[in-house]
């Protein structure tokens, strides 16, 4: 093989819906190498195939250490590697006997059960935003407060602790701090999870999540703790923004806003390929792995030890559906990696499914005037190197 | 047509539920996938190929 070219990772977007600029000519050859602004250097992967390989290859390790990603841009390490509890960072046997229990967690009827309740929250928040009149901030209407609400049901936090813990989980996800915020945050919430794991553990019970993690299963409680901090950074950080983001295309493209009003019980199929779309169009790299061994991915061999990351662009290949780089509610669901591929694919994607089917139905149905106050353009937006979406979706109806 | 599930190596994601809710279910007792219907008549076998090729961990099979 020959050696590719070096281009940098970033996240300059000439338009806050579109990949980062030069992204896709970057990536259009097959795998290149590229280098993170921390200075880790790592294959990026951008076809469907090639995406659906090191996701699911146990040749590519998800074990944390010098991760590009999971290192601040002066090359310091967000987490422990060796951090209890962190599902991301861990392979086969060991990630099993984490992940299955919170599978069980997440069950398809378990999360259809939960959907009269999610209901109820997207009903109450838009009466709400309603009563104030317009024009009004949507994520922090409905957005933010939806995933984070129904996590923290899921989860079990009883009542009484719900204002402390949204507060705290706010402090923790809400902002892009610096890596001691992260960890002062990290252990306050640790303090308020403490009591709640340590209550249901007496009494035994194991209907919700934490009841369940702490009474059938064997994690420590540093694992118990580090899971439930993760279960609600994923809760809060990543439905919020894609609720958000889907709003804004549908905003964008008034004819496929047209395709959900004329018959909203397609929801379903549209949350699909708005996921597609939206996660095609972020482009930006996100998953890394390792190789553990000499493996050839798209006709690129990458090195044992060599960093590989994954572009979820992956989505706008026409090798998963025609005209891919279009998006088509009339389409039915195609096997998108929005949520990502292999063994550690989104553990709650079908709650993130319900919230979003629920919510964007629910948001058109009752605002059916519902459009941006200001330009798309011209609204704030977040960027870390995992999470992207609107700080603020300015509204009026 | 066989329908299996490799279940030591299924992780539970529910992805062949919501491609064949006829084929499959979850097992209340661990989440992992379960297979209800091994030889599926011909109207579901879309589904389970969906859920062939959905699968995250690819351990839904049909032997055709």
């Amino acid at each position: 093989m020959t050696e590719a070219a070096v281009c940098p990772v970033h996240h300059e977007r000439d338009h806050p819906l579109h990949p980062p600029i030069g992204f896709a000519e970057a990536v259009s050859d097959g795998p290149v190498r590229m280098v993170w602004p921390n200075g880790v250097e790592a294959w990026m992967v951008s076809s469907y195939a090639g995406v659906r390989q090191v996701l699911s290859d146990p040749r590519f390790s998800t074990r944390k250490g010098g991760q590009p990603e999971m290192r601040t841009d002066n090359g310091e390490e967000v987490l422990d590697p060796d951090q209890p509890g962190n599902i991301n960072g861990i392979d086969g046997a060991e990630h099993m006997r984490l992940r299955r229990p919170l599978s069980r967690g997440f069950m398809v009827k378990r999360m259809n059960e939960l959907r009269p309740r999610i209901q109820q929250i997207v009903d109450e928040h838009l009466d709400v935003m309603e009563a104030k009149g317009a024009p009004a901030d949507l994520v922090a209407s409905l957005c933010l407060p939806l995933p984070s609400l129904v996590i923290a049901e899921l989860l079990g936090v009883p009542p009484e602790h719900q204002e402390l813990f949204q507060a705290t989980a706010g402090d923790l996800f809400g902002k892009n701090g610096s890596k001691d915020e992260y960890l002062a945050h990290a252990t306050k919430l640790a303090e308020v999870l403490t009591p709640i794991v340590e209550a249901k553990r007496a009494a035994g019970t194991n209907d919700d999540m934490i009841g369940l993690m702490a009474n059938d299963t064997d994690f420590s409680m540093e694992e118990l703790i580090f899971l439930c901090i993760g279960l609600l950074a994923a809760g809060h950080e990543t439905t919020s923004n894609f609720l958000g983001l889907f709003t804004l295309h549908l905003f964008e493209k008034p004819d496929q806003l047209e395709v959900l009003r004329r018959d909203p019980s397609r929801a379903d199929v549209v949350v699909e390929e708005l996921m597609r779309y939206t996660v095609g169009q972020l482009g930006g790299p996100g998953l890394t792995r390792r190789a553990t061994e000499d493996v050839e991915v798209d006709g690129v061999l990458i090195k044992a030890g060599d960093w590989v990351s994954v572009s979820l662009m992956a989505n706008l290949d026409e090798a998963l559906c025609p005209r891919a780089e279009q998006l088509d509610l009339e389409r039915d669901a195609v096997s998108h990696l929005g949520f990502g591929f292999g063994p550690h694919q989104c553990l709650g994607a079908n709650l993130a499914r319900a919230e979003l089917q629920i919510g964007l139905r629910t948001l058109f149905e009752r605002f059916p005037n519902l459009r941006p106050a200001v330009p798309v353009t011209e609204m704030r937006y977040r960027n870390d190197m995992i999470t992207y979406g609107a700080a603020e979706i300015p509204v009026v109806w | 047509m066989t329908v299996r599930i490799d279940q030591t190596r299924c992780i539970g994601s529910g992805q062949c539920v919501l491609a064949a809710p006829d084929v499959f279910d979850q097992s209340d007792d661990d989440g992992l996938g379960v297979v209800l219907v091994a030889e599926p008549p011909a109207d579901l076998l879309p589904g389970v190929r969906d859920a062939v090729d959905r699968c995250p961990a690819q351990v839904v099979t049909l032997e055709e």
